[in-house]
């Protein structure tokens, strides 16, 4: 049976309620007639072998690189990398892709003999991986094989130690990563590409980076000329990252790109009228959705936090190619587009969407309202190609109960800045210039940082940067169904329901605007013309 | 009889002159009557000798406000010539004078004796030694001194007792209703009762209820504070022993209460040893109330008897009061006493028997009881109070029942409220939960003040007696027009409406922190302006308890985590199974001693590996610690980096625990343990960093780095931290237990309530997660 491609519906009166995200449950909305409502293409088939798939790409790499064993020798040093717990989200269900690509890449080094292996977590400035996360990557295998000797690593972006500056690009960017992967004979890097804005040149350039040189591109401004991240030619994050890329390659570390990308089969079978669409769903689908929905409501958030973050994704292996960075990349962003890629005619006054109860940097963790902000204005509103899909002017309305909630060992640096810095100013450049610095250095959080499991003290700042594009874009940001003070202090206007929200959006809007929605699961890029 | 002519230029010698009638006699005679000098006996206090005592408790009194005025900036040197201050005690044979002392009293024309202990619940001993024998020591010294003085000792209209009927201004002597007790006698039984009842405070059983009371509030914060605070009670007892057995000797001989009992005894004891050695005039004032006009109306000093009432009347804390609406309440204003004792003055003595002269208005002009209630309720009714919310408080209406009734209720409230405090401070809350007992608290010293003012006062709302004022109107019948001008003293002057209504109601709201304008108070900036104060570059250091102060944990929590951290599941079980069986005597060992529960608990780490303790202790803190921690205090110790403070940590947390922290701060003093060939023996190489050790760790550690205690801050929130927050000079209870929540009420300490960041951990027995690999346990058996 063939895949069906993306879909735009029109909402008439024979629409089912379309369903949001709301933070760790959902809801069933019903849109105004004439909405527009978002679906993602239908799962791209999986490859049959992955491990047969994996061992071919490394056995015929694109670009300028030889074959993976070519590279190995005796007496080298070899250095894997890999995406952080980050990535995929939710965490696939075992084996995870890295463990499956990383046994392939050591098996080839044991049969050349190369003995110095190294394993480093590229976590740029996210928290250090727990040893259950690690082993969920990995495998117990590759684990227990590496961690007792010291040889599985995490990246530490403050380890003077274990830094090297490579130089500057010709715009003066600072290009800091990691001394062992820079002076290593070979740098394998083992790559989940889930959107467009992943891989490439970023993995090494932003996942083994300082502060001193992420802060090149982590900032305002290169954020709010990012039009958007996921939209490479336009994106001022990627032209930076790849000038970085660039100057790595020419002074001679030799990266070995090794890039997947999954399908968007997003929820195992209890869940997967998430990813269905509305008018098609089963008795079943139904009844699940009103017993976990109602279940979901019903207990404590953290129990629910508890349950969803338990869900391992079926997520299954679409392509792998390996080689050389750009050569890769291009194949993979075509791959992702092939996923995600969803025509839209014209843009809308106003872009709703539910948020679900994960991000990229709350895995095994909590939704705080900053990332509450970047999951909605920096991911979901950038998910775009051309135009965004709200217009100028327009309004985004959210769905989450943004609960002023924070997990203490992974968002240290959060709670102040939710108390100290937001409470001063919204404004991402004024924050950059007056709070950042002092954040960034605090010994404190950079303790938290190498020691613990904490996101590095300017992590916040990033987050608040991610949405620097949509703030300055969008007229008006409403939350429906947050916590109002929560809101409140992102500089949202709070509503108590869709209702609400469009009425609020009436003054920017109009009496009658239109409306678009980006169903998700499962995520959707889409292409705006 | 000019007044004016007739006392220009003499001497004055003053005792009682940092009290509410001295003050105002002070003031008038400088004010009004030209080149008279004033010397004022004053006791030396700990701090300032009398001069310095003269100068801001009298001279600077707004009572010198009208004169200050007048005189601008001739003010200082002109009070500086006349009014000057000797050292002495009323309490004291001799008075305690030295050479210039004696001299003064030698020299002096008017003597006017007006110190006493006017509490109506002053301990026996005090008002004896005072006012019993304070007026025969005066003319003791004048005596022995050679001084020619006119002696105007100033007694009350209530020594005539409050029966009903008339109070002539006759000697006690001749008044048939006073009984004639040997005044000696109550003297020796006094004293010896005192000696007794300090006998008796000292019995073993007496000072292990002590002891025990003071444990219990203020918990295990070590040896000498409990024992500071046991003496205290302990004196404290004796105290209120000494004041019940004075109001009971003062009932059985047909006194309300102690005050009025020992002055009529002091008028007896200084006529029957001095008339006719000494010229004495005896002033008898009724109730001393707020200025008529001088030095301004409505000028008052201290809050004195009707106040407290009147206030807690308008704040509808006084639902019910005794008295008797037709009854007199014989109230004087302040002005006409002082003008009334100038008179007396500037007449002389009269040759013989001493004069008695009452100054009082109930017979001349009557305030009745039931108008002054109907004059205060119409003054609160339109000007109410407010409470903390901004509602006007609606007075309550009085319906004048019976004392008993009254004091049987209140009892009943005390009684009631006493139980649940006592239930509401055993329990193990803290925070703003605990602030909960502290409004009990509130609400109980309210109860408790209420019924003390109907004890006390009720005798005085139910009196009918009548002190006749035939003399003092004599007096006024031979002063001169301009005498009557400029020192008024007839009663029947007083317009009792306006007085009340437009004088004195309005001075007591002046002199009451009472909210008097509608709507809702802007936030109290008190702990506003402390948080800038302890936020000041000028302090020095900042030292920070650990647990339940910067995070919510204990060491039974992070001893739980650390044993289970490589149990397998069955085992686990059974260590949880355990350790909840032991909690309760473990909770009651805490509670006892901390010193001892830190080290019997630590025993439990006999034998553990160090080298896995030390690793499990980052994931620990990492995993467990850190989710349980307090954001603001976490960014309080940093702030106080920021600015230049050193910061410590003092805790009795293990070593290796806490090495995760360390970074956090510029200093840790904590618990070490011994180890034997890289394992734990449980025992601890020094005592505990807990309780009294560390307020001594504190003082060395201020001292050897050169820093002031003065200008440091300390964090804690337990009572058991007593010894180490009043060390420094800026105390802060962080989420208090309710025994130092009630402690920081009561001193105006800082508090601070940190909470866990929302999302943190909640789980009651923390314990480490599975050991995936190869359970195995690294602690207990």
């Amino acid at each position: 049976m063939s895949r069906r491609p993306g879909f735009v519906l029109e909402v008439d009166k024979s629409t089912p309620s379309t369903l949001f995200w709301n933070g760790e449950g959902f809801v069933l909305e019903a849109l105004p007639e004439g909405s527009r409502v978002v679906y993602a293409p239908e799962p791209v088939k999986a490859l049959e072998d992955p491990y047969g798939a994996i061992r071919h790409a490394l056995l015929h790499p694109v670009g300028d690189r030889d074959p993976l064993p070519a590279l190995l020798r005796p007496g080298m040093k070899l250095t894997i990398c890999f995406d952080d717990v980050s990535l995929p989200l939710p965490p696939m269900a075992s084996p995870d892709i890295r463990q499956m690509v990383i046994e392939t890449v050591l098996d080839m080094a044991a049969e050349a003999g190369v003995d110095d292996v190294v394993l480093v977590a590229a976590l740029a400035l996210h928290r250090r991986m727990t040893e259950e996360e690690l082993r969920h990557a990995l495998g117990d295998r590759v684990y227990d094989a590496f961690a007792p000797h010291g040889l599985l690593t995490q990246h530490d972006a403050e380890d003077p130690d274990n830094l090297v500056h490579l130089g500057q690009t010709d715009q003066g960017e600072d290009v800091e990563i990691n001394k062992r992967a820079a002076t290593s004979d070979l740098l394998v890097y083992v790559n989940i590409n889930l959107v467009s804005m992943d891989g490439g040149h970023k993995s090494v350039a932003t996942g083994l980076a300082s502060y001193r040189s992420l802060r090149h591109h982590h900032n305002p401004s290169t954020m709010r000329h990012s039009r958007s991240f996921m939209d490479q030619p336009s994106s001022e994050l990627h032209s930076s990252n790849w000038r970085m890329g660039r100057l790595i390659a020419d002074s001679g570390v030799e990266v070995f790109q090794i890039e997947t990308t999954l399908n968007n089969d997003t929820f195992p079978t209890n869940f997967a009228f998430l990813q269905k669409r509305e008018w098609e769903w089963s008795l079943r689908d139904r009844t699940t959705y009103a017993a976990t929905s109602t279940a979901l409501a019903k207990v404590p958030p953290r129990l629910s936090r508890q349950i969803l973050h338990s869900i391992r994704s079926p997520h299954a292996l679409t392509s792998v190619q390996a080689g050389e960075v750009e050569a890769v990349h291009a194949l993979t962003t075509a791959n992702v587009w092939t996923q995600q890629g969803v025509d839209v005619e014209g843009q809308t006054d106003i872009l709703t969407m539910g948020l679900p109860y994960i991000c990229p940097y709350n895995v095994n963790s909590i939704m705080n309202p900053i990332l509450v902000a970047c999951l909605g204005l920096g991911y979901f509103f950038n998910m775009y190609r051309g135009r965004p899909l709200v217009r100028e002017g327009g309004v985004v309305i959210m769905r989450h109960p943004t609960r002023p909630e924070f997990h203490p060992g992974h968002h240290p640096s959060y709670i102040d800045f939710y108390e100290q810095v937001l409470t001063q100013t919204v404004d991402p450049t004024e924050m950059h210039k007056q709070f950042e610095e002092s954040f960034a250095t605090d010994p404190w959080y950079v303790h938290l940082y190498r020691t613990g499991h904490a996101y590095h003290g300017v992590h916040p700042f990033y987050m608040w940067y991610w949405c620097a594009h949509a703030l300055a874009h969008v007229g008006r940001v409403i939350v429906v169904g947050g916590n109002p003070a929560a809101v409140r202090r992102l500089g949202f206007s709070p509503a108590s329901s869709l209702d609400d929200a469009l009425e609020i959006a009436s003054d920017i809007v109009g009496p009658s605007p239109t409306l678009t929605h980006v169903h998700n699961p499962p995520i959707l890029m889409a292409d705006v013309h | 009889m000019p007044i004016e002519r007739d006392l220009r230029g003499k001497r004055f010698f003053v005792t009682g002159a940092t009290g509410f009638l001295g003050t105002a006699l002070v003031e008038r005679i400088v004010r009004q009557v030209p080149e008279a000098e004033v010397t004022v006996l004053i006791r030396p206090g700990r701090r300032a000798d009398p001069g310095a005592r003269l100068a801001r408790e009298v001279i600077k009194n707004d009572c010198f406000d009208r004169l200050r005025d007048e005189l601008g900036d001739r003010f200082d040197e002109e009070v500086g010539r006349r009014v000057r201050a000797v050292a002495g005690d009323v309490g004291h044979d001799g008075l305690g004078l030295d050479e210039d002392g004696r001299a003064a009293l030698a020299d002096a024309d008017v003597v006017i004796h007006s110190a006493a202990t006017v509490s109506f619940d002053a301990p026996l001993t005090q008002a004896v030694e005072i006012n019993l024998l304070g007026p025969s020591r005066v003319a003791a010294a004048m005596a022995a001194n050679g001084s020619k003085g006119h002696l105007i000792a100033v007694s009350t209209a209530y020594v005539a007792s409050t029966h009903q009927g008339e109070a002539k201004e006759e000697l006690l002597s001749e008044n048939p209703f006073t009984l004639d007790v040997p005044w000696e006698d109550e003297v020796s039984s006094a004293r010896r009762l005192r000696d007794d009842l300090q006998a008796e405070s000292r019995r073993p059983d007496r000072l292990a209820g002590f002891a025990k009371k003071a444990r219990g509030e203020i918990g295990a914060a070590g040896d000498h504070l409990v024992a500071t605070r046991s003496e205290k009670l302990r004196e404290e007892w004796v105290s209120e022993e000494l004041v019940k057995a004075g109001t009971a000797r003062a009932l059985s001989l047909g006194w309300p209460d102690a005050y009025p009992f020992t002055k009529a005894l002091g008028e007896r004891a200084l006529v029957e040893q001095w008339a006719g050695t000494v010229p004495i005039t005896l002033v008898r004032p009724s109730i001393i109330e707020s200025a008529l006009a001088e030095p301004r109306p409505g000028w008052i000093r201290g809050f004195r008897m009707a106040e407290p009432i009147i206030v807690s009347f308008a704040r509808g804390l006084l639902a019910e009061f005794p008295g008797v609406p037709e009854g007199i309440v014989d109230v004087i204003p302040v002005d006409l006493v002082v003008a009334a004792i100038l008179a007396v003055a500037a007449r002389g003595p009269e040759s013989g028997r001493p004069e008695v002269y009452q100054v009082a208005s109930g017979v001349r002009n009557p305030l009745r009881y039931g108008r002054l209630v109907e004059l205060a309720t119409g003054f609160f009714q339109r000007n109410p109070l407010y409470d903390d919310r901004g509602q006007p408080i609606s007075v309550p209406e009085w319906s004048f029942p019976g004392r008993g009734r009254v004091q049987r209720q209140l009892r009943r409230a005390d009684s009631v409220m006493t139980f649940v405090e006592k239930v509401i401070t055993a329990l193990p809350i803290r925070g703003r939960q605990a602030q909960l007992a502290a409004r009990i608290e509130d609400r109980h010293a309210l109860a408790k003040r209420a019924l003390g003012y109907v004890e006390l006062y009720g005798a005085y709302t139910e009196t009918d007696a009548r002190y006749r004022v035939d003399n003092l109107l004599a007096l006024a019948d031979g002063c001169d027009a301009a005498d009557r001008a400029q020192f008024p003293f007839d009663p029947a002057a007083i317009d009792w409406d306006s007085y009340v209504l437009e004088i004195h109601l309005p001075s007591v709201l002046e002199h009451t922190r009472v909210r008097t304008k509608p709507g809702r108070s802007v936030v109290d900036k008190r702990p506003e302006r402390q948080r800038r104060a302890i936020l000041s570059p000028d302090r020095h250091l900042a030292v920070f308890d650990l647990e339940h102060t910067l995070m919510s944990s204990n060491v039974v929590d992070t001893y739980a985590w650390l044993a289970s951290r490589h149990l397998g599941p069955a085992r686990r079980a059974r260590f949880v199974a355990d350790l909840v069986r032991q909690g309760p005597a473990l909770l009651a060992l805490d509670r006892r001693d901390r010193g001892d529960f830190l080290r019997s608990f630590y025993r439990r780490f006999e034998n553990a590996p160090l080298d896995r303790l030390r690793e499990d202790s980052w994931e620990l803190f990492h995993r467990q610690l850190l989710t349980r921690s307090f954001p603001d205090g976490l960014a309080r110790v940093r702030a106080h980096r920021a600015l230049g403070h050193r910061t410590l940590l003092i805790t009795g947390a293990l070593d290796f625990i806490i090495e995760p922290i360390r970074p956090l701060f510029d200093d840790i003093v904590c618990a070490e343990m011994e180890q034997r060939d890289g394992r734990l023996t449980g025992h601890l190489t020094t005592l505990p960093p807990i309780g009294e050790a560390r307020a001594i760790l504190l003082a060395d550690y201020a001292s050897s780095h050169s820093l002031s205690l003065e200008e440091s801050v300390a964090y804690a929130d337990s009572a058991s931290d007593l010894a180490m927050l009043e060390a420094v000079g800026f105390p802060v209870a962080v989420n208090p237990e309710s025994r130092l929540s009630a402690i920081a009420r009561r001193r105006g300490w800082h508090v601070e309530h940190w909470a866990k960041a929302e999302g943190g951990s909640h789980r009651p027995l923390p314990l480490g997660p599975f050991d995936v690999t190869s359970p195995k346990a690294v602690l207990g058996r």
